[in-house]
């Protein structure tokens, strides 16, 4: 690993008597695709607002390219693009519309920016419909482009491919990958295959705390079947009864 | 400068994306007229000004302006696009004033087009235009004041209907401070040094100085740190309850 464009120390955040995130230390170098895996409600979203910036942490620090995302945000944001988790956009804007308020708002030449970042997503043909009229699969897209609009040295995508068909998965993992060599990538998933198909390495987080920190082979090795979805279930259901916890 | 430029044209343009702009423009134009010529007896008064038209300004504000400040911080809340406008490289009160002066800047769009009636008791007499443009001076610095105080209360919710009727019951306070009825209340119950205290805080007793063509210092800096005051509750609320 080269050196750290994401730098994660110590992250912890309470909600109360709630520990969501509990000391969650990694980094992510150029060249690398991390998948943070974890069943819904481990912490994953919580922690990727921390290294947003978006949410105070209680504890420890995230840096992005070096600099501090609390002590300076904005100098932070204009190093990554966030795709934060559900996509969200401005509903009665369109996709040519909201990417051109975010490309002027991060000073962007608007046009040229728009319609790369238009093109790497496939949003061509919706540019001029309000984006509540799209579908689920769009929109995703559309949060997507905003997040590549200044062609970020960091990614980090909650849940890029959420209501995408396959085909549109396949366009988005494709997109990954040829971004992949020279960025620093987060994606948060619960997607087993996305992670086998895209990542280079994947993290994975229950109950607030890092469990495991490998490959996506070298995880899957971990079980007899070498099969991930047995690994993830293995360690994300340490000392829980698997039937109790499906129901 | 450039980020708060973008997000001021973003939520100027978004009053307009939707009827609900223009729904506002027409109430707000409709009411002031109604209220004018019928309730404020402006033909029958005899005098060629425009006292009864901004004697409603408090009151009718105290509705309409809560109306345009409501989604100001709510939707972005309710939508979840806070959390991609915060992590946008903007500072926390650059977006706060950007929204602000946004909704501003509408209110005033409404307020221009009441100029006609400028227009009309123009014609029908010798107004002192001083006095009147005064009374649009004031008006515009009240409805900064309200829209202040919709702002910071927008933020504290995702729901647009509480940040709406939160916003009436302050305004409505803030206001009716200085009302007479309110002021004759409060006599003997209250010490005398906290009622005169508590009245020049009111909205109403600054704005009808400036509106009687009184443009006295110290109600232009009322109305401007009333304005600073909220937008910087606005902040620290969105600083703390980021999440929520």
């Amino acid at each position: 690993m080269t050196d750290a464009m994401i730098a994660i120390e110590n992250l912890t955040r309470r909600f109360g008597p709630i520990l969501a995130v509990d000391d969650v230390s990694f980094s992510v170098g150029k060249g690398d695709v991390v998948g943070l895996l974890g069943p819904n409600g481990a912490g994953k979203s919580t922690a990727m607002k921390m290294v947003t910036g978006f949410l105070p942490p209680s504890n420890g620090r995230a840096r992005i390219c070096g600099i501090d995302v609390q002590e300076r945000p904005v100098a932070a944001s204009a190093r990554f693009g966030y795709l934060p988790e559900g996509a969200p956009s401005y509903p009665d804007m369109t996709p040519a519309g909201f990417l051109t308020f975010v490309a002027e708002l991060r000073g962007l030449p608007a046009r040229r920016s728009v319609a790369a970042a238009a093109a790497k997503t496939g949003l061509d043909e919706v540019m001029r419909q309000p984006i509540d009229t799209l579908s689920k699969g769009y929109r995703c897209r559309v949060g997507l482009a905003a997040a590549l609009l200044h062609d970020p040295d960091v990614l980090i995508l909650d849940e890029p491919t959420d209501g995408l068909d396959p085909n549109q998965r396949y366009q988005i993992r494709r997109l990954i990958e040829q971004m992949a060599p020279d960025k620093a990538i987060i994606i948060c998933t619960h997607i087993l295959e996305e992670v086998e198909a895209v990542c280079s390495r994947a993290i994975i987080i229950a109950r607030g705390r890092l469990l495991a920190d490998d490959t996506p082979a070298g995880l899957a090795a971990r079980s007899a079947s070498g099969r991930l979805d047995e690994v993830f279930r293995a360690i994300t259901l340490d000392g829980r009864h698997p039937g109790a916890a499906e129901a | 400068m450039r980020a708060a430029w973008a997000t001021f044209k973003r939520e100027l343009a978004s009053y307009f994306a939707t009827p609900v702009g223009y729904v506002f423009i027409i109430i707000f134009l409709g009411l002031s007229g109604t209220l004018t010529f019928h309730v404020g007896d402006f033909f029958r008064r005899g005098q060629a000004d425009l006292q009864p038209f901004f004697a409603f300004h408090p009151w009718l504000y105290l509705l309409l302006m809560p109306a345009v400040s409501m989604r100001l911080w709510a939707e972005e809340r309710r939508s979840g696009t806070i959390e991609l406008l915060l992590t946008l490289p903007i500072g926390l009160g650059q977006a706060v004033v950007a929204k602000f002066l946004a909704a501003w800047a509408f209110s005033a769009i409404a307020l221009a087009l009441t100029v006609p009636m400028w227009i009309t008791v123009g014609y029908l007499g010798s107004p002192d235009h001083g006095v009147i443009l005064a009374g649009y001076l004031g008006s515009l610095l009240m409805a900064g004041a309200y829209l202040a105080v919709g702002a910071a209360v927008s933020a504290t919710t995702k729901s647009q209907a509480i940040a709406f009727v939160l916003a009436v019951a302050v305004c409505f306070g803030l206001t009716a401070m200085g009302a007479p009825a309110a002021l004759s209340l409060a006599t003997g119950r209250v010490p005398p040094g906290l009622i005169d205290t508590l009245a020049s805080f009111s909205f109403l007793a600054h704005f009808d100085s400036i509106a009687r063509g009184v443009i006295d210092l110290r109600d232009l800096v009322f109305f401007g740190s009333a304005i600073v005051f909220f937008l910087f509750v606005n902040a620290l609320v969105l600083d703390l309850r980021k999440a929520a």
